[in-house]
């Protein structure tokens, strides 16, 4: 694997960051992997632009920073035109079903969709979005073992919310492994 | 004597470096924390606030930086381990109490977690502009010491490891994190308290009426009196004699300064904290501290990769500097590459003690790190 450089990016109170929290918890505390995140976000509290950029490795990591992103998860439209052209090619995009609409068009990347939304609306808070997609991204990336994102989700949740979320999440993981299986088929 | 187990989070933790200093210091002992929130160490003392009733600890919101880094001092000699957090603005308006520890012995922790400067600057980005201010920035002449994190991590142990110094040598340790260690999130490994090392207060035995504050011991430093106890001693930030009282005179001052300096510099070699990674046979060494020395690394590697013979010496103490170290190396490398994250402040430092050797500095203004290629040229020209 040597080192995937991932961004997630959206807008403040999506809970973006919390996102790039569960799956690099997920690698350096329960898989047996390294990483290291950095958030950016706007001055203000919600509405501005928000981003966690994180990296992981089975080796030390050193530069901070990503720089060429490996895996790409956008959840606004603002996240999608900044931070698509950085995306290598054949990189693994994920974008959110309702919220971003794909102009200008996909570049070569391995592209999912997720329906963030409309299975958080399902699940009845959509508040949950950015869990389903952790959830999504465990399973399309396979980069970090599922029962490593789920106890990272498990210690990253309020209190009291945990069934909630631990739903939102397995949503998640089992709608992206169906992705996943239609794409790997064969023809 | 080890870690209060009240005060220490024992396990795996993926948290960003203020958090881990917050931890750290709370593992050392630190029960005490006036501060003025300053973005980018704003989340060390949001943590401190959570933490401390929990431990018993006080955390005080002061009305500015004089304020916080003067309560302290209080807090200390009222028998509380203490600290104080800020980033260069707040750092600027601490130094004049930072002189009045070093003067009056008082054992405290500073963390600045720099941000691009001078003035305002750059409140969210990274820095390490103000590591010659940590040395010079208060008045007169003094020796103090410095610690420089390069990872969450060690953001946790060389807190632990400040508030330790400031106890042995009674002087303020600063914590000279940056922006982007402050605000990383890595793995933080906290150990069991029996496994923390914790150097207690030196506390005096001495009889009440034989006690004198500031009469040194083998090592240059007095012991301190417990409050309440009964001893009663008179404490200033004028030049003062073993008693405490003022001493304004010739002998006075160069006996007092002589002791304050040399508890210090005859211990440099105790008090030095490198990391040295294939330094021997190598033909130029990169030196570097801080966030820099991982983007150092990644540098390094890919010159050796090239089959350069380049070693790599890294300050975990910058202050007192390893002269010693530089000094020796000097006689065996072609050159030294600082890279820093300033216009060029320890790389003086180096050339002071390079003699011969050729030395290349590497500055940034700040804002991010630095490309590791740009190191990369540096250390090929330099050995060219």
């Amino acid at each position: 694997m040597a080192q995937t450089q991932i961004r997630i990016g959206g807008f403040g109170g999506q809970g973006v960051i919390l996102s790039g929290i569960i799956i690099g918890r997920g690698a350096a505390i329960h898989g047996g992997l390294h990483a290291t995140l950095i958030q950016s976000f706007g001055p203000e509290a919600r509405g501005s632009s928000s981003s966690a950029e994180l990296i992981v490795a089975d080796e030390p990591i050193l530069y901070p920073y990503v720089k060429d992103v490996d895996m790409l998860v956008v959840l606004s439209q603002d996240a999608y035109a900044r931070f698509t052209p950085a995306l290598k090619k054949g990189g693994l995009l994920v974008t959110e079903a309702d919220l971003v609409s794909l102009t200008p068009p996909v570049p070569e990347a391995r592209h999912f969709v997720v329906p963030a939304t409309r299975l958080a609306e399902e699940i009845g808070r959509k508040i949950v979005l950015n869990i389903i997609t952790v959830g999504f991204f465990g399973a399309v990336s396979q980069l970090i073992p599922r029962e490593a994102l789920e106890k990272a989700v498990k210690e990253s949740v309020p209190p009291g919310t945990l069934d909630l979320n631990l739903k939102a999440f397995r949503k998640g993981y089992e709608v992206g492994l169906e992705q996943l299986a239609k794409v790997q088929a064969p023809a | 004597m080890h870690a209060d187990p009240a005060g220490v989070l024992t396990g795996a933790h993926f948290i960003d470096g203020d958090h881990a200093c917050c931890e750290g210091a709370l593992a050392g002992g630190c029960r005490f924390v006036a501060g003025y929130p300053i973005t980018p160490s704003t989340e060390v003392v949001e943590r401190i606030a959570l933490r401390f009733p929990e431990v018993g600890g006080v955390f005080i919101q002061m009305e500015d930086e004089l304020a916080s880094s003067i309560a302290i001092a209080g807090a200390v000699w009222g028998g509380k381990r203490a600290m104080t957090v800020t980033s260069g603005p707040g750092f600027s308006l601490m130094m004049e109490h930072i002189g009045f520890a070093i003067m009056t012995e008082t054992p405290c922790v500073f963390v600045n977690v720099q941000r691009g400067g001078p003035s305002t600057g750059l409140p969210t980005l990274p820095a390490q502009a103000d590591m010659m201010q940590a040395r010079w920035g208060s008045h007169g002449d003094y020796e103090l010491i410095a610690v420089c994190p390069n990872s969450p991590q060690e953001c946790f142990d060389l807190t632990i490891k400040a508030f330790n110094l400031a106890e042995q040598y009674r002087v303020p340790v600063l914590v000279m994190m940056d922006e982007c260690v402050g605000h990383m999130m890595e793995r933080v490994v906290i150990p069991k308290p029996e496994e923390i090392e914790i150097f207690p207060r030196r506390w005096t035995k001495a009889p009440l009426d034989e006690y004198l504050p500031f009469a040194p011991g083998e090592d240059l430093v007095p012991d301190m009196a417990r409050a309440g106890q009964g001893y009663r001693f008179h404490m200033t930030g004028l030049t003062h004699n073993e008693k405490g009282y003022p001493d304004m005179t010739v002998s006075g001052q160069a006996r007092l300064l002589g002791r304050l300096i040399d508890k210090i510099k005859k211990n440099a070699a105790a008090l030095t904290d490198v990391v040295e990674d294939q330094v021997d046979g190598a033909e130029a060494v990169v030196v570097s501290y801080g966030i820099t020395s991982r983007v150092a690394q990644k540098a390094v590697q890919a010159v050796r990769a090239k089959g350069l013979r380049v070693g790599s010496l890294r300050l975990r103490t910058v202050w007192p500097f390893p002269e010693h170290l530089i000094r020796d190396l000097a006689t065996k490398v072609k050159a030294f590459i600082v890279p820093e994250l300033n216009l060029g402040q320890m790389v003086r430092e180096v050339e002071r003690c390079a003699q011969g050797a050729r030395v290349v500095s590497v500055p940034h203004a700040g804002g991010t790190v630095h490309d590791p290629a740009i190191i990369v040229q540096a250390i090929t020209e330099a050995l060219r």
